[in-house]
């Protein structure tokens, strides 16, 4: 399968309109969850202008928060796929910066020093690109998530020793659903990096944070954290928007990595509500769009 | 828990008036700031062109398009998505937009520090939540941009707006000490304990 840069391109543009827009299903189902088990009048509340929002930004063809947030693309090249890798980096911020002036987005991307913004969602490193390979054959797959700073900014990371063992890892955990309170905009997705180095760490606590709701870790026990965590996290009683009740996260995701005999390295990044998020998959049959 | 209705700018006795858990609607004029806007006015001693007191700020930084100027559009700019930012980062300056600029309302998400608190309560102010992350729900209560200021700030400008009635919004301060935040933040923290011993951890 050959891939030309344009298509990327053109894909890249609409990858990043889409995300703002239209909330991914898992997440909605997710609102539908808690809704359901919310036990305080106040986080009903909340919760339900929240699903208002959600029908209004579909209905008005508008996007679902003002935060366009740093733009990320997650693509994965499966085995028997034609490209160029540079010229498809260049398509892809290409794509982001038509978006942001085409559509047009709010572009929240600023020099970290200078702090002046060029207006066009991108700079020195941005979009984040990452890049990854699967065993499928062909098929060339390219997520975008639009990063709000809300939940960005509530970040940690501990280098725990081994000596503290997986309480560390755990106390943690809810020590930074705590201090982050309502600056996250809860409910969220509470990504847990467990293991690898320092900047593995905290780039798994990513990937944990933007993973499908429903998803477990592939590591049995990573999963078993996950489970626990969800249940302790939502004992806290933050609540949404942190004016209490019992739909603090929509769930604690964790992912892991090996790590060195005398590390215990503990990452934690965070997901606002508006979990946003999409995916265009390139085939031999066409290009599709989903989440 | 009262529901009040408010005509912008207001006076201090009927900020006064507001006890946290009332809801407000807010009708008129109502400004957008941000962390940028406010550091440019404090730090570097800008000083915006439109009068503040009385008013209500929101922490913002909305998308828009750029328009020809029109009696729908006086400012040149259409609104797309205007929404709420987080309040925290913007904690220092609560006191000198109030002292310096009569400011009686700040808007926001995820709610303010004790040193706003204590503005609220000496000088006559108080924080009204709106839900974080419903933009396009809250871009449907505007009915214009009718002005901007300080615009080589974009998107971070102060922004003046025409509102339809600006609502629900929930006292989640008041000015008499009252705080929805640190009443739910004390209550989490009574529960560490209890979150931890369910993860088998014991707490030291």
């Amino acid at each position: 399968m050959k891939i030309d840069p344009q298509q990327v391109e053109d894909a890249a543009r609409e990858l990043y309109i889409r995300a703002v827009k239209l909330l991914p299903p898992d997440i909605k189902q997710g609102f539908a969850g808690l809704v359901k088990r919310e036990t305080d009048a106040t986080a009903q509340g909340v919760l339900g202008t929240m699903l208002v929002n959600i029908q209004v930004a579909e209905d008005t063809d508008n996007l679902l928060c003002q935060d366009t947030g740093i733009p990320i693309y997650n693509v994965r090249i499966g085995r028997n796929v034609e490209l160029d890798g540079f010229a498809m980096k260049q398509a892809i911020r290409k794509g982001c910066e038509r978006a942001t002036r085409e559509h047009p987005l709010r572009s929240s991307v600023v020099h970290p020093v200078t702090r002046k913004n060029e207006h066009s969602s991108c700079g020195r490193h941005v979009p984040v690109i990452h890049i990854d390979f699967c065993s499928d054959e062909e098929l060339l797959e390219i997520e975008m998530i639009p990063k709000g700073s809300g939940s960005e900014n509530n970040s940690f990371l501990k280098m725990a020793i081994p000596a503290d063992g997986v309480d560390a890892i755990k106390t943690f955990v809810i020590d930074c659903v705590l201090e982050a309170g309502g600056k996250t905009c809860p409910p969220t997705i509470v990504g847990v990096g467990v293991g690898g180095t320092a900047d593995l760490c905290v780039h798994l606590s990513k990937v944990a944070a933007t993973r499908a709701l429903g998803s477990r870790c592939s590591d049995r026990e990573g999963a078993k954290l996950e489970e626990a965590l969800t249940e302790a996290g939502n004992m806290l009683g933050v609540g949404p928007q942190g004016l209490g009740g019992d739909s603090t996260a929509f769930a604690v995701h964790v992912e892991t990595a090996a790590t060195h005999i005398t590390m215990n390295p503990v990452a934690v990044n965070m997901q606002c509500h508006s979990a946003r998020r999409a995916r265009a998959t390139f085939r031999p049959a066409g290009l599709e769009y989903g989440y | 828990m009262a529901h009040y209705d408010l005509h912008m700018p207001v006076f201090e006795e009927q900020v006064r008036a507001l006890r946290i858990n009332d809801t407000v609607t807010l009708h008129g004029t109502l400004y957008g700031i941000r962390d940028a806007t406010q550091i440019h006015m404090f730090d570097r001693g800008r000083k915006p062109r439109f009068d503040l007191k009385g008013h209500a700020v929101i922490h913002t930084a909305p998308n828009v398009r750029k328009v020809d100027k029109s009696a729908e559009f006086p400012a040149g700019y259409a609104p797309v998505c205007i929404g709420t930012t987080t309040s925290d980062r913007m904690e220092r300056f609560t006191r000198p937009l109030m002292k310096q600029y009569g400011v009686r309302f700040i808007i926001g998400k995820g709610g303010m520090r004790e040193g706003s608190a204590q503005s609220f309560a000496d000088i006559g102010g108080a924080y009204l939540a709106v839900i974080g992350g419903t933009a396009a729900l809250e871009t449907t209560w505007i009915e214009a941009i009718e002005d901007v200021d300080m615009d080589d700030l974009k998107p971070e400008s102060l922004w003046k707006f025409r509102l339809k009635g600006f609502c629900p919004l929930l006292v989640a301060m008041d000015s008499h000490g009252g705080s929805l935040y640190t009443a739910v933040k004390a209550n989490s923290q009574a529960r560490r304990a209890q979150a931890l011993a369910s993860l088998g951890v014991a707490v030291k």
